[in-house]
């Protein structure tokens, strides 16, 4: 019932730690897998033939209002449509002669500088939805507009590389939140939802769960077969994570935000310390909704996300993990260019998405990848997108994640030369 | 009909056409299953859930009014759509309160299956209302009505921007899936891009007016010459409909999709296309009669096999809905209702899109799990709740994420359902109670460590014990 791997699998060159190290199924140079292996075991030996590197995904909640986020500060139309709103000049923290950061996102101005930010402009697709739900089903699932998928992008990405080592198990990709967005969800696996490790793994531990998970179900009725497998897995990865985290090696010494997000990286930076097999994280901020009052409200969680961004990539340069990992961020949509008449923005279109590295390519110059906005072009008062979101997705899974981009985003988007 | 017992029968029946009988009610019912299912087809009579006066259907246009110094006071915009919220919230919990009630339960549960199937969410509490019991009143009588009826409800022209489809700008958002979704379903391949282009001609024009009444706006209408589906004409809205009721496939998809939702999830395999090719072609003769579908597949043969009973994934609100029925149980704040569903993926009024939910295996994750398996201690033995499901990110909604309470509070009637169980002795309370809650089999250690949970209390405690621990089962997720 647990089996992740339906036959043996070959690998050629690995480490190994624990428990296979004493095994008789060790041979030298080559080792079979027998199918009976459970996602733990296997990921005992931390072999994955595409890399270690690692993506971190933050999704901002309720539509981030991108113009007063990435300011086209040069641009009168800007300030026209936005009097009360605007970001003064002065304020702006200048990436270039046309963009700058709010300055609310100063910690983020700073890895700009050392060269860890690319910030992407005009991302958005094709016939744009302006409903929450909706528009982020569709950056979860990477669908078109007017197709309705029951898989997310990272639950695909899982199905793909289910043939590699650490098999299906759920942990590869794991959401910092208590239930799974449906970015997460695959075919053949889900990802794991867990606040933290030591909450998930007593979860497991709570009434008859450890042992009706350690009871193998037959497969006459295959619903429950089901069931119980996904069980399995569940206390499984949820062993492994939170054997893995309990162990002292972490350093956190990153300033982190006491509030969500910043609890939440900073949990994503100890799990990365532990040397888990996850290749992807994601986390969640909500609030930037913003029809009314937007500004402080705007400015409180960009704040909040700059630090606690600041203080992850902190951790990930101390421990010598900034090469390693990438976090892109982005939100449902952007907001409409003309405020509206209670000092807030409705909602809009495209938008900008952030990539923070020590893995992004380019000049100085080409940290702000496309132009500004071109505010005097809109369709019906928003932004036209130039760049579709499902190419930094295709870019991110082929030259990051090392997996097949299209067989993972159903068709060919081009790539961006962003890494 | 395979050698199964009377109660065995009656207890899928009861699962898969509504939220289950309670154990009182199966103990009583001596009747014959086709004559369950006659009754329930037959005797239904629809009553509206309200919770607004339908004349106020207006008061969301009327925002615009709500002015102040000459502007548009947002604050007291803001404060009406938090009350509409509100109102869709309550309207939620009647509904489930009603589907509790074990009244009329076939309506209730294919009206379920409609709103999966009509999936519609708008922030009008008015347009909500009258849309629900739309498909509640036509939940059993006749799918041509039904289509109709629901494809000229507010909610539906809005949801699907019917409403901005105009001869000179026609939006071809309800014809594409009143098509893919609706009717015919985009694996088809039995339209074109030229069919719904042509559709949306045809659907211009249709509206609402303030009142919260379809309208047929003749100046908005492109009356010229339209082909769909090979056929030629000056078609309007009602004919785009006939012509997708003329197609054989539309009863062939519409049978699939209530097998798999009463069934079976599992419709790839030769087997299933026999008898949705049986279904289909009998439910296009009856001119397209959902009770006798409905009676065709509840009294089949295949409907009671054993691969059936017991295989089907609970949504969250059949798991939630059963619980409450099963047991007699009543939350006393109606904010657990929707926290349960908020945190289980299916709120009632807001499906994830025009798709609805994607259901079956799609309910169940690593989280979803062992929130369904926490659930019995939360509701039964009031334990602290100690997750918080997402904020979708719309301000309108937060108050549908809220926990309301670290603890659930419910009232429970025990007394009758131990009455139900006093011809029992101490030594078959385990099995029996399995019997009724699970619906198949109780495997060897599965059954021990119900045993283990239930200690040697008196026979009270230890009917509450052991129904927590079976309603724990991951078989409990399964009807």
């Amino acid at each position: 019932m647990h089996s992740i791997l339906k036959k043996p699998v070959k690998i050629d060159h690995y480490e190994t730690t624990g428990i296979l190290q004493q095994s008789a199924l060790t041979t030298a140079g080559t080792m079979m897998i027998p199918s009976f292996l459970k996602a733990y075991e296997l990921d005992q030996m931390n072999v994955d033939p595409t890399g270690s590197k690692i993506l971190v995904v933050v999704q901002l909640s309720g539509g981030n209002d991108g113009l007063n986020t990435v300011v086209p500060f040069r641009n009168d139309i800007y300030y026209r449509e936005r009097p009360t709103l605007a970001i003064a000049r002065e304020k702006v923290l200048a990436l270039n002669d046309e963009v700058g950061f709010n300055p609310a996102l100063e910690p983020l101005k700073a890895l700009y500088d050392d060269g860890l930010v690319k910030v992407i402009n005009n991302v958005g697709y094709p016939n744009p939805d302006r409903s929450h739900f909706r528009s982020m089903d569709i950056w979860q699932t990477a669908s078109s507009s007017d197709q309705y998928l029951n898989t997310g992008w990272v639950g695909r990405y899982l199905d793909a590389t289910c043939s590699g080592p650490g098999g299906c198990a759920q942990h590869r990709a794991i959401e910092v939140d208590d239930t799974l967005s449906l970015t997460m969800k695959g075919n053949l696996v889900n990802g794991l939802a867990l606040l933290n490790p030591k909450k998930l793994y007593n979860q497991t531990r709570d009434g008859m769960i450890k042992e009706l998970s350690d009871n193998s179900y037959p497969e006459t009725h295959s619903n429950a077969g089901y069931l119980y497998k996904t069980l399995a897995e569940t206390v499984s990865s949820a062993a492994y994570v939170y054997n893995k985290s309990a162990k002292p090696v972490h350093r956190t010494m990153g300033a982190y935000p006491s509030l969500e997000l910043g609890k939440r990286l900073k949990t994503v930076s100890e799990l990365i310390q532990s040397d888990t097999t996850t290749r992807v994280y994601y986390v969640s901020i909500s609030g930037f909704d913003t029809h009314v009052k937007q500004t402080g409200q705007q400015e409180r969680l960009l704040r909040q996300y700059a630090e606690a961004v600041k203080a992850f990539m902190g951790d990930m340069k101390s421990t010598n993990r900034q090469n390693d990992v990438l976090v892109m961020t982005f939100s449902e949509f952007g907001r409409r260019v003309k405020e509206n008449a209670s000092n807030g923005t409705d909602h809009g279109t495209a938008n900008s998405v952030f990539l923070v590295g020590g893995g992004l390519s380019g000049t100085r110059s080409e940290r702000v990848y496309d132009q500004a906005p071109d505010l005097h072009n809109l369709d019906m008062g928003d932004l036209k997108f130039t760049i579709d979101f499902r190419s930094i997705y295709a870019t991110l899974l082929e030259d990051w994640l090392g997996a097949d981009d299209v067989a993972i985003l159903g068709k060919k988007f081009p790539k961006l030369s962003l890494l | 009909m395979e050698n199964i017992s009377k109660s065995e029968q009656l207890q899928h029946l009861y699962w898969r056409a509504g939220f289950g009988a309670t154990h009182e009610h199966l103990l009583k019912e001596n009747r014959p299953v086709k004559t369950v299912v006659k009754e329930m087809l037959t005797q239904s009579s629809f009553q509206p859930l309200v919770v607004v006066d339908i004349n106020q259907f207006k008061s969301d246009k009327t925002l615009k009014k709500l002015v102040t110094n000459r502007k548009p006071d947002r604050e007291a915009i803001k404060m009406r759509i938090k009350g509409n919220a509100g109102l869709i919230r309550d309207l939620n919990v009647l509904w489930i309160e009603k589907m509790a009630s074990g009244k009329d339960v076939l309506r209730e549960k294919m009206a379920l299956f409609w709103h999966g199937h009509f999936a519609c969410r708008v922030l009008n509490p008015a347009a909500v209302q009258r849309y629900l019991n739309t498909i509640r009143t036509h939940a059993l009588s006749n799918f041509a009505d039904l289509l109709m009826a629901v494809s000229k409800e507010p909610a539906m022209l809005q949801f699907l921007n019917n409403q901005q489809n105009r001869k000179d700008a026609p939006n071809e958002n309800f014809a594409r899936e009143v098509m893919e979704l609706f009717t015919l379903g985009r694996a088809s391949g039995s339209y074109t891009e030229e069919d719904i282009k042509d559709a949306a001609r045809a659907f211009t024009g249709w509206g609402y007016n303030l009142r919260g009444e379809f309208t047929f706006r003749k100046n908005r209408h492109d009356d010229g010459l339209k082909t769909i589906l090979g056929q030629t004409g000056h078609f309007e809205g009602e004919d785009v409909i006939r012509l997708l009721l003329e197609k054989k496939q539309t009863a062939r998809f519409v049978a699939g999709k209530i097998y798999q939702f009463l069934v079976s999830e599992q419709t790839e395999n030769p087997e299933a296309e026999t008898r949705i090719k049986g279904l289909a072609e009998r439910f296009y003769k009856s001119g397209y009669d959902i009770a006798r579908l409905l009676d065709d597949i509840l009294t089949s043969d295949w409907f009671f096999e054993t691969s059936v009973r017991g295989n089907r994934i609970k949504s969250p609100v059949e798991l939630l809905v059963g619980i409450q029925h099963s047991l007699g149980l009543v939350f006393q704040q109606k904010q657990s209702l929707i926290f349960i569903q908020r945190t289980l993926g299916q709120v009632l009024l807001y499906p994830p899109n025009v798709a609805g939910w994607p259901g079956g295996r799609n309910w169940i994750d690593s989280s979803s799990l062992l929130f369904r398996m926490k659930l019995p201690d939360l509701i039964l033995r009031s334990h602290a709740v100690t997750l918080q499901p997402k904020q979708d990110g719309d301000v309108n909604t937060e108050l549908l994420a809220r926990r309301g309470g670290d603890l659930m509070q419910v009232e429970i009637n025990w007394d009758a359902f131990e009455k139900s169980f006093s011809g029992v002795g101490s030594d078959h309370l385990a099995d029996a109670l399995a019997a009724y809650l699970i619906q198949q089999p109780l495997g060897k250690t599965q059954r021990a460590l119900i045993l283990q949970t239930a200690g040697s209390s008196a026979r009270v405690e230890r009917i509450k014990n052991l129904t927590a621990a079976l309603m724990a089962l991951p078989e409990y997720q399964l009807c």
